[in-house]
């Protein structure tokens, strides 16, 4: 825990710190949105008649916050951290990492007003408008420079895993970001898309999908493969695993797309392909998962002590469930059942909660004390105690959605002796309610399982330079 | 699509799936140089990496999953212009009219082609049209007495017919209600049934203020027309707009109690009971006058066919009938 001090090289961490604060702030912001919009689900009279109170622009803000604001400064801050460590050199670029920080908070920040406001592309997971798009374009423009610039000046002779990951991440979401936000600016704050009709719906889902594959995915598992074996302090399991599952990931995602277009205006082939890709990519997918829980491999009693191991592991589980979960629903004729219902958000959520939040978690918690100079967090009882708050919340979550899900599905394509349709929506919507509660119940332990992190993340921070001492491994 | 696309995709869809194949078995030997299980000899801030075989389930696994995808393409379309030897299709694309359709379906029947939309259309026909023939020979009037068919007519109009007229079939502005005894069109089954099957147009209310000399004769016309059911007007108004009213009479009829008392079609509503479409308020009688009205109600033939609007049409006259 202490290399960083006595390490030769000269680290920016300074950059890596504000990056990992952000990421507990907002992990807490847009949870906490999220659970505002559960409860509205069930309570619609909490938008309080107040149109930026309202589920539909709630919503896209909850999304962006947790992907970009939460998930990306998640990514930011231990990719930064993982390309120099592993790369035995500081960051390239100086002041542009710092420029990354402060530009990437004023997407953020912009987002969180004009969203509220009613300034949407439409799109989804894309919503933000022209001007911010190009802002956020030219952040990540600089954060590949820094990221690859740094790989550049490395002083190994080998590019270690977690940095083929991430440097997939960056290069994909720019070629992502760039095309499917080509718009004709008409004002300000109001563009429309290059793209019309099936071409749009398919560049949005080619943005859409790969946004989930590359940056909840690729990125992620940058994060895993540096943060699970030093955290366990073994090995990676196999060298050639990770080759072959990394170029099968990158290769077959970008294909996966049309899967959220099933039986659509889009035609045929496009589907099929989507959906043939979707299938094969679930064993690479699993590849990462087998690679780090393999990692363990006589060190698995440590998970009996060490909650932080117990975040990441946890979260490799939760990433091969919803990775087997995903190729299924692409089947068409899964799909015939479970689009457009609550399995769909059920689904996102055994990813975003159990996957993303889960390593990324971990991965703060480890770093934290690394970064202001402890030998461990505040609490280690703390961290037990989150981890099985957010287990908890994610299972009664999931749990709901399926339910829900299924339930949605089959009452739609009900249909009685003479053809007509058995229920109509709004008797599937009165079903959902009790499963509603349970969900919003669900995001309660969550957020506040992230506001127990931030108060053991600001102890931490705030106990005297080196007080905290490592605990001794029985 | 040009056989340039078509090429173009077939390629890189193989090709990704064919080098997914040879990295696969390149993996699968071993080509590290080191033991199987040992380090590779280089260490990431003290990480580690073995060299560890690909767990075998694992890697017939995908395997499989590849085998199966060229499988899958092979069979369906997905390969550029390549149909697939099913010959399957989700939907047979550019089709306009409901005669198209029909006579696609019919097709695929004979051919044996596998066009899902097609196939399901036809089980569901298969399945439920007989039910529904038996019904489109009885009268309307005998139907509205039978409970099993009011149900399903009941059910077909909850899911076609309510988004406009109500789950009640109350009705809603601009959207006439069916329980009242009071019709635009007529209320006889036969005028019902074509009211549904051809769909009406009401164009006849156009924006009058032009032709009344400006607001000045909207608010006369319309203190008129508020008059024949009593409401409290000023009577001056009412006076001067009851000689302007004179070009409304064609259809409104001399009393304003509508065209369908004169026995013509033209749905122009009965303005002297308390039931008003578009809002019985000054400014909603006003607006009415000034800018006209342009009723639709579509046509349903060609989206339910015949036999549903009769079971439909049968339902639609039992609910005034008490």
């Amino acid at each position: 825990m202490t290399q960083s001090n006595t390490s030769a090289v000269d680290y920016n961490f300074d950059v890596v710190r504000q990056f990992t604060v952000m990421t507990v702030i907002w992990g807490i912001f847009g949870t906490l949105v999220g659970v505002l919009i559960a409860a509205q689900l069930i309570w619609p009279a909490l938008n309080f008649d107040t149109p930026w109170l309202t589920y539909s622009r709630l919503r896209p803000l909850h999304t962006n916050a947790v992907i970009f604001a939460f998930g990306t400064s998640a990514l930011f801050a231990t990719s930064y951290y993982v390309v120099q460590r592993t790369c035995k050199t500081t960051l390239y670029g100086g002041k542009l990492a710092s420029f990354t920080f402060w530009g990437w908070q004023a997407v953020i920040v912009a987002a969180a007003i004009s969203l509220p406001m009613g300034y949407t592309s439409s799109k989804e997971y894309a919503e933000l408008e022209w001007p911010i798009d190009i802002l956020l374009g030219v952040v990540w423009m600089s954060y590949a420079i820094v990221f690859f610039g740094t790989l550049v000046k490395r002083k190994t002779s080998h590019i270690y895993v977690a940095n083929w990951f991430f440097g997939a991440f960056i290069i994909t979401v720019m070629v992502l970001h760039i095309g499917n936000s080509m718009v004709i600016p008409v004002s300000m704050m109001k563009s429309y898309s290059i793209y019309s009709g099936a071409i749009d719906a398919m560049m949005q889902w080619w943005y859409g999908h790969n946004a989930v594959g590359f940056l909840l995915t690729a990125g992620f598992l940058g994060m895993m493969y540096y943060f699970v074996p030093k955290q366990a302090e073994r090995p990676v399991y196999s060298y050639r695993l990770s080759i072959v599952h990394f170029w099968a990931i990158i290769s077959l995602y970008i294909w996966a797309g049309p899967h959220h277009l099933h039986y659509t205006a889009l035609p045929d082939w496009v589907q099929s392909v989507g959906m043939a890709m979707s299938m094969v990519l679930f064993l690479p997918s699993w590849g990462g998962m087998i690679n780090g829980i393999m990692t363990l491999s006589g060190a698995w009693h440590k998970l009996r002590y060490d909650p932080i191991l117990r975040f990441l592991i946890v979260s490799l589980s939760f990433y091969g469930m919803s990775t087997f979960e995903g190729p299924m629903m692409a089947i068409k004729s899964v799909n015939a059942l479970s689009h457009y219902t609550d399995w769909t958000i059920g689904h996102v959520h055994s990813g975003a909660l159990g996957w993303v939040a889960m390593v990324s978690i971990g991965a703060v918690y480890h770093l934290i004390p690394v970064l202001f100079n402890q030998g461990r967090m505040y609490s280690i009882k703390l961290i037990n105690v989150h981890f099985w708050m957010h287990t908890a919340g994610i299972v009664l979550y999931i749990v709901a959605m399926w339910i829900s899900g299924v339930m949605q599905g089959l009452m739609w394509r009900a249909v009685n002796t003479d053809g007509t349709l058995t229920y109509s929506f709004v008797e599937s919507l009165t079903a959902s309610y009790p499963f509603y509660f349970i969900r919003f119940v669900g995001g309660v332990l969550v957020v506040a399982g992230f506001i127990l992190m931030a108060y053991n993340m600001f102890k931490t921070i705030g106990a005297k330079d080196g007080s905290l001492k490592p605990v001794e491994a029985f | 699509m040009s056989s340039f696309w078509s090429i173009w995709i077939t390629v890189l869809t193989l090709g990704t799936l064919v080098g997914c194949f040879l990295i696969l078995r390149w993996c699968m030997k071993n080509f590290a140089g080191v033991e199987e299980g040992a380090s590779m000899g280089h260490s990431f801030d003290g990480i580690e990496e073995l060299n560890n075989p690909l767990p075998g389930w694992w890697s017939k696994f995908f395997l499989v999953t590849i085998v199966w995808a060229f499988g899958y393409l092979l069979l369906y379309p997905g390969l550029g212009n390549w149909e697939g030897l099913l010959g399957w299709k989700s939907s047979n694309q550019g089709i306009l009219s409901l005669a198209e359709s029909k006579a696609q379906v019919s097709e695929s029947k004979e051919t044996g082609v596998l066009v899902q939309y097609d196939r399901e259309i036809a089980a569901a026909n298969a399945k439920y049209n007989p039910l529904f023939e038996a019904y489109a020979a009885r009268s309307i009037e005998d139907l509205a007495t039978d409970k099993a068919a009011l149900k399903i007519g009941q059910r077909l109009f909850l899911q076609n017919c309510s988004q406009c007229h109500g789950s009640d079939a109350g009705g809603a502005t601009g959207f006439p209600s069916l329980i009242d005894k009071a019709w635009l069109y007529g209320g006889t089954p036969e005028a019902i049934k074509a009211t549904i099957m051809h769909g009406r147009k009401a164009k006849g209310m156009m924006a009058w203020a032009p032709a009344l000399g400006g607001e000045q004769g909207v608010e006369e016309v319309a203190a008129y027309v508020l008059s024949l059911s009593n409401r409290k007007v000023d009577a001056e108004l009412a006076k001067a707009g009851q000689t302007k009213f004179a070009l409304c009479m064609a259809c409104h009829g001399t009393d304003g109690t509508g065209s369908l008392a004169m026995g013509i079609a033209v749905g122009a509503p009965d303005l002297t009971d308390k039931i008003w479409l578009y809002g019985g308020s000054q400014r909603n009688v006003e607006e009415s006058i000034r800018n006209g009205r342009a009723g639709v109600m579509p046509a349903w033939k060609d989206i339910l066919g015949k036999e549903k609007v009769h079971v439909i049409s049968a339902y639609v006259y039992s609910l005034s009938q008490h």
